[in-house]
């Protein structure tokens, strides 16, 4: 099929974007595309002109699209040609310098221009502005004021954004300015009377002067501006005049095309022309549903559904509106606005806190559960999460105290925005916000993309929410989910519950197996680790073991350090051990020459640094069992004395921590770590309440089970999951949660997450209630696991594979 | 191999395949240097220097699936194939390795450049 020809009438930051879109859909293939711009430049930033005026940033720091990127796409550029006709009929367009283009399809971007008020005196006879008078649009209106402003009187007509980033960058040159203002207060779009009060102040402080409700009825000058002169009969002089009194769209063409036109060219909800199929129309120039957007946000959003439908890569996609909802700094003061601004219904319910002093103001409207409207004025901490939930629609909590501050938090989260590009967002790779841009910019748009493209999230991992967060934040909230982070294992496409399934049926016992049958044979190294966890978890005793499936710390039954060798820690249940036990110890690490013999957290003995040739003949030497101290697995019980020495002692913990121990070192698979602690009393000197999971005696035979407690890179304390009587209860309850969690959760999901994730209700159904019937099934698994049993350093009598605990084969030339 | 200039290559029999288990990798040391061997499930040999380059992390003690070792310290992976670490930039010394028919494994090696006499 032939190419169709697309020609879009605008080159601003709608036309772009629209055209980048239908590029991103495959629309090179599709179209070939040719662009008109009435300036004579590439495409621009127009937000950041403001920055241009203050002397922030540079020219070339705010093009979008150099000149160089049309060329590279293939896409044909006429620079400085406005289009001024448009035939229907024949499908063409005609510029005023005589180019003329047919189109298949045609896209109006002609955006917006500034609005000059009728005021005489604004223009000369020959209809052009008068000389010091600017609009402050495009690049030429920006450098006409940088050359003209310094040190002299400027007066901006217009309170609105624009006008007060006009001002604040007139400042920056030595102007001595005057905001005019015909409303009743400044930006009345986005602020009530009282905020709109506030800022005034904060700027008059500035050294600005503000006036209100004026009304403008003459420019003074001959040959150039030199006054004005206002309604009340007061004058005010100056030398440069800024008209910021808004935005006309550039709808005119659509008029002339018999488009119709409202306030500007109306469009349906796949962004066409309601006359006309082959004319699409975005951005300020668009009128949907009666709105007329200004700002970016909606822009981005009707770019997306234009190009979903023009490339016919989803020909249902349809714009609904935007919601408006803006976060800026005016002339120093944080301002973020949402919504509406006043309450419009009786049953809006309005919450308000003002600081005058502090310069602090904060209102929200609540309709009927949901935010609808909100300003917040110089403490803008909370604008993050408000914008979500205006942005979602979701439900706000019922604590509405909380919606406007951060009570009692123990620090204050720093929102993304906030954030400096060089804070660091991975702390165990060093990766900064700046590299995760850089990363989201160079095409890394989803979690998994951006972790291999920097490394970012691959340490502990306990920073990739806030990954997600950034990448949302860089991409414009354009995060694309990668379907692979539901799946137990990137290379097989089925969650959890669905592979388990998958492997049942096919009666796969070992990871080459589960890699043959359902990965279409490709070994993906990341993906063995997990896969052979979940082999033991669901075949205990009847898993076929391939050692190479198994990271090298479950290889040798020992925790890899960082020069090669290994720890060895010998099981030491409840924290006990004999004379003679820590005598062998000792020997042992004299006679292997054991850099270093610590305690753990986990009351156990660690010899450091053993090579792995001495593993096998040091575990003989202490004979005693492995203290599974190195892998996601049950890892050890904590706990107290308990009662038999401690006078505050309600229950023998230290004999349930052994029994513990003894049963639940079976599980040798686990999605993550467990680590569990006994308590023979509420004191909790053994830290129960952030163990994953925790046990407190509380008098009576009673004990309190808590699940879910952490105090790692995590610090959250247990939940309450039930009190039971007596230590063959605490086994029961015990074993049935974890057996729960290891067929449940994520690879590398800690209990506390799991438990947040799926809910403490659930888990309580489950286990306590045994709500789906599980419970005998759990008990059965827990005793198959503990009759599977066998103490992984019998390896060193019987070595499992080749060469198993050989650090190097000296080889004789 | 600082300071050392390698001219001609040299085949070296360091032992049956059988030494290494199916997917996974040994150390050896050859003519002083330490290098890590691997056979994948599908019987196929790879040879690379011994140390991942990032922190010196024993290679031979990484995942090995298809021709992809993956250090066992920090996660870094690399092809065994053309030695080039995937997602990032750092590279592996590789070696061809070779099995007779009786499973012998023959590695070769650089061999150090002698000057010729007078």
């Amino acid at each position: 099929m032939s190419k169709q020809k697309l020609v879009v009438v605008g080159n601003g930051m709608a036309g772009a974007r629209a055209v980048e879109e239908v590029l991103a859909r495959g629309g090179a293939e599709m179209f070939d595309i040719v662009m008109f711009g009435d300036e004579p430049y590439g495409n621009y930033n127009r937000i950041m002109l403001s920055n241009i005026l203050s002397g922030q940033q540079n020219y070339d720091e705010i093009f979008l699209n150099t000149i160089e990127w049309y060329a590279e796409n293939d896409i044909v550029l006429h620079t400085g040609a406005r289009v001024n006709e448009i035939n229907r009929f024949g499908k063409y367009v005609v510029a005023e310098n005589g180019v003329r283009e047919d189109y298949d399809y045609l896209m109006i971007a002609t955006g917006s221009r500034a609005f000059m008020p009728p005021i005489p005196g604004l223009h000369m006879e020959d209809k052009s502005l008068k000389p010091g008078v600017f609009g402050f649009r495009t690049i030429d209106d920006t450098t006409g004021m940088v050359a003209a402003a310094p040190g002299k009187k400027a007066v901006v007509i217009g309170g609105g954004l624009l006008g007060l980033e006009a001002a604040r960058g007139l400042m920056t040159h030595g102007c001595d300015v005057t905001v005019v203002h015909l409303g009743k207060h400044l930006m009345d779009q986005q602020l009530d009377t009282t905020a709109g009060a506030m800022l005034r102040t904060a700027m008059q402080k500035m050294g600005i002067t503000v006036r209100t409700e004026t009304s403008t009825v003459q420019v003074l000058g001959d040959t150039k501006v030199e006054g004005l002169t206002f309604k009340d009969g007061t004058s005010v002089e100056c030398e440069v005049l800024v008209v910021a009194a808004g935005i006309r769209p550039n709808a005119e063409i659509g008029t002339r095309a018999g488009l119709t036109v409202e306030r500007a060219i109306v469009v349906d909800n796949h962004m066409r022309s309601v006359d006309d199929t082959s004319i699409y129309v975005v951005g300020e120039c668009a009128q949907h549903r009666g709105m007329v957007y200004g700002l970016v946000a909606p822009l981005w959003d009707q770019a997306k559904v234009l190009a979903d439908h023009i490339t016919e890569r989803n020909r249902d996609a349809q714009y609904h509106g935007s919601k408006l909802a803006t976060k800026l700094k005016v002339m120093g003061v944080e301002l973020a606005s949402m919504g509406i601004t006043e309450p419009r219904e009786e049953r809006d319910e309005v919450i308000q806190f003002q600081e005058p002093m502090k310069g602090t103001y904060k209102k929200l409207i609540v309709r009927d559960g949901r935010l609808v409207g909100g300003i917040l004025l110089g403490d803008i901490s909370k604008a993050a999460f408000l914008m979500q939930a205006f942005d979602r629609d979701s439900p706000l909590p019922d604590e509405r105290l909380g919606l406007m501050f951060d009570l009692g938090a123990p620090s204050q989260k720093v929102t993304i925005d906030e954030m400096p590009a060089e804070a660091q967002v991975c702390n165990c790779n060093g990766i900064s916000k700046a590299t995760i841009g850089a990363a989201v910019a160079a095409g890394s748009r989803t979690l998994p993309a951006v972790m291999n493209a920097t490394r970012a999230g691959k340490g502990c991992g306990s920073c990739k929410g806030l990954i997600g967060e950034v990448i949302a934040w860089f991409a414009g909230g354009a995060i694309e989910e990668d379907p692979s982070i539901h799946y137990y294992v990137p290379c097989i496409p089925m969650k959890k519950q669905e592979l388990i399934a998958a492997i049942r049926a096919h009666d796969l016992h070992s990871v080459s197996s589960v890699f043959e049958v359902l990965a279409g044979g490709v070994e993906d190294p990341a993906s063995k680790i997990p896969l052979a966890s979940l082999l033991n978890t669901i075949w205990p005793g009847q898993y076929e073991d391939q050692r190479d499936a198994r990271f090298i710390n479950d290889r040798v039954h020992g925790n890899i350090q960082k020069d090669g060798t290994f720890s060895v820690v010998p099981e030491m249940a409840g924290g006990v051990c004999t004379p003679a036990e820590l005598m062998r110890i000792a020997t042992a690490a004299v006679k292997y020459n054991v850099p270093l013999v610590k305690m753990t957290g986990g009351q156990r003995i660690d010899l450091v640094g053993v090579k792995k040739e001495d593993l096998p003949g040091i575990w003989a030497d202490i004979g005693m069992p492995a203290g599974h101290a190195w892998g996601k697995s049950y890892r050890t019980c904590k706990s107290c004395i308990g009662t038999d020495h401690c006078r505050f002692g309600l229950g023998d913990s230290m004999g349930l921590a052994i029994r513990i121990e003894k049963t639940f070192r079976s599980f040798s698979d686990s999605p993550g770590k467990l680590k569990m602690a006994t308590a023979g009393c509420p004191r909790n000197c053994s830290e129960a309440l952030v163990k994953d999971v925790g046990v407190v005696a509380i008098g009576d035979d009673k004990w309190e089970i808590l699940i879910g407690g952490a105090a790692g890179s995590s610090v959250r304390k247990g939940d309450l999951l039930c009190t039971v009587v007596g230590e063959d209860a605490v086994m029961l309850m015990a074993g049935r949660f974890i057996q729960f969690y290891r067929e449940d959760a994520k690879y590398k999901e800690r209990t506390h997450t799991w438990v947040e994730r799926i809910g403490l209700e659930r888990i309580k159904a489950v286990v306590v209630e045994d709500s789906e019937g599980w419970g005998e099934r759990f008990d059965a698994e827990v005793a198959a696991a503990v009759a599977a049993y066998r103490d992984p350093w019998t390896d060193g009598v019987v070595p499992a594979t080749e060469n198993q605990f050989r650090s190097l084969i000296p080889v004789e030339a | 191999m600082p300071n050392e200039i390698f001219a001609r290559h040299q085949e070296y029999a360091i032992g049956p395949v059988d030494q290494i288990p199916f997917g996974e990798g040994r150390e050896f040391q050859v003519m002083g240097l330490r290098i890590a061997v691997f056979r994948t499930r599908a019987d196929l040999v790879y040879a690379t220097q011994a140390a991942c380059p990032h922190k010196e992390g024993p290679l031979a003690d990484g995942m090995l699936g298809g021709s992809t070792i993956m250090c066992p310290l920090h996660d870094r992976s690399y092809d065994l194939v053309s030695g080039s670490e995937i997602g990032g930039a750092c590279t592996l010394t590789t070696y061809p390795v070779r099995r007779e028919t009786d499973g012998t494994l023959l590695l070769t090696l650089p061999a150090p450049y002698t000057p010729a006499v007078g």
